[in-house]
């Protein structure tokens, strides 16, 4: 199934045998992947396959879910993040989220980034406060186009600005891992083309997943491509080696648009 | 061979096949344009090979329309895996395809020049020498219709049955030029066109191993090539 020279070492997370219901419906079928930290990885699949399913369970966002059940072993850093004395809330704050359609707080731009550094008392004073806000939209690739106007509402911006601020607030937090679902659905060329560029320059800060119904876009941004059909994972490799000469039949009808 | 499905996208299906027929003509062409070359040659047809030299502009014709066709298809179907190798193949293989067609016009050429052929005895070689080459251009061709990597393969091992004759031929004309030295013109034009069917057959060769690439993904070995010739009387001539 995997493509030689794989081998991640040391990888940020680790899934092992993840299984995930819905109620009695299977998701995800017994999925093992291993998600390098210096590495932008991207999750394929037709609409149904089960990679936002898995993409969740990897900061346990289908905790929220009251009939989701996952089984099998998620690791990050080694630490069983299912394990009872996982706190979920810091867990959430180690690996991030961004979703699909922009969701800015209906606060300012600066509460928007500052909300998370606060609550999680990462900033002592306002001017700690200050800084990370400032140093997170700059990450973000925000900070020029917000910076005289910090105090206005997160949701005056363009989809594509609200979009980066969610990074920033995402980041703002200092995580350890990134996971971006379908980031870029709602946007348009430009705003896409920002956003890609600002994962190329995160990557190596922080370990990066994407989930992504474009595959230019994942063939793009990503070193690692999962492909995922029917809830199992078909095939994960470079993404070089998926595109062009995918190993499995099924990746290759899906990726040469021959899926039936 | 996989069953290959259809695309999504019916329109990309009929674009694929426009170029694989366009390629499949352009061989055909290639082929009937070295055979006819050799047949003018054989028999002194001047006519022949001036349609041959004419017929050379309908393949350069072609290698254009294939090229607009692919960089048009990458462009708006942007086609990834196998139809990706397929598209950078048929860029690749059409340009080689045109220089087959090139060697075939320039033997044709030399039919004018040369007025006293029939009596060298290295013609019936050349003969020879010329079908396995069209047969290796045709096989080649095939194998790209057929998606066919073995036919591939094979075609390469047998290239050097190609490079056996060269060799052969180039001793036997120079033997014939130290012997019969009011010849030496005709057979500096015959050299010339067995190193012409000698570049043909790598360019076969060339096809052959596109064509491997695009039905696996992987770049052909040389084991599996066969033995390239040693050609050391190749060398002498080239330079």
């Amino acid at each position: 199934m995997t493509h030689e020279d794989l081998t991640i070492i040391d990888p940020k997370m680790r899934a092992q045998g993840v299984d995930v219901f819905y109620g009695d419906k299977q998701a995800i079928n017994n999925v093992s992947i291993d998600v390098g930290t210096d590495l932008v990885t991207a999750f394929i699949g037709p609409s149904g396959c089960g990679k936002s399913t898995f993409l969740r369970s990897l900061n346990r966002m289908n905790d929220t879910v009251a009939s989701a059940k996952v089984t099998g072993r998620i690791e990050l850093d080694g630490e069983d993040i299912y394990a009872p004395s996982m706190d979920v809330v810091q867990l959430r704050a180690r690996v991030g989220m961004v979703f699909q359609k922009p969701n800015p707080f209906p606060k300012s731009i600066y509460d928007n980034v500052g909300y998370g550094p606060r609550i999680h008392g990462l900033a002592p004073s306002k001017a700690d406060l200050d800084v990370i806000v400032e140093r997170a939209l700059v990450r973000a690739g925000l900070w020029d186009e917000v910076k005289d106007r910090l105090l206005e509402s997160g949701t005056a911006l363009s989809g594509g600005q609200q979009q980066r601020l969610c990074i920033a607030r995402a980041i703002a937090v200092d995580p350890e891992v990134i996971l971006m679902d379908e980031p870029c659905s709602a946007l348009d060329p430009i705003a896409t083309a920002k956003i890609e560029e600002l994962i190329h320059e995160l990557r190596g800060k922080f370990a990066i997943v994407i989930v992504t119904h474009n595959m230019q876009q994942a063939a793009r941004v990503s070193q690692r491509t999962a492909f995922f059909h029917l809830g199992t994972l078909v095939e994960y490799g470079k993404t070089t080696d998926i595109f062009t000469n995918p190993k499995q039949e099924r990746t290759k009808d899906y990726i040469t648009g021959r899926y039936g | 061979m996989a069953v290959v499905n259809d695309h999504t996208v019916k329109a990309f299906d009929e674009d694929l096949n426009r170029l694989r027929g366009l390629i499949s003509e352009m061989g055909g062409r290639a082929e009937q344009a070295l055979l006819q070359a050799m047949t003018a040659l054989h028999k002194g047809d001047l006519d022949l090979a001036a349609q041959v030299v004419r017929d050379d502009k309908k393949i350069d014709a072609l290698e254009s329309e294939v090229e607009q066709l692919a960089v048009q298809t990458i462009a708006l179907r942007a086609p990834m895996a196998d139809d990706l190798r397929e598209m950078i193949a048929a860029l690749k293989i059409v340009s080689v395809v045109e220089r087959i067609g090139d060697y075939a016009k320039n033997i044709a050429k030399r039919v004018a020049l040369m007025d006293q052929t029939r009596s060298i005895e290295a013609i019936p070689l050349l003969m020879s020498m010329s079908s396995i080459v069209a047969e290796l251009i045709h096989d080649a061709l095939d194998s790209f219709a057929a998606r066919d990597a073995e036919l591939a393969v094979r075609v390469t091992v047998r290239d050097k049955n190609v490079d056996d004759f060269y060799n052969s031929i180039f001793r036997t004309l120079v033997t014939f030029m130290m012997e019969n030295p009011k010849y030496i013109s005709e057979s500096a034009h015959l050299l010339f066109v067995a190193k012409n069917l000698e570049r043909m057959g790598d360019h076969a060769t060339n096809i052959a191993e596109m064509v491997y690439y695009v039905v696996t993904g992987e770049h052909m070995e040389e084991r599996e090539r066969g033995e390239q010739p040693e050609d050391g009387a190749a060398e002498q001539e080239q330079g």
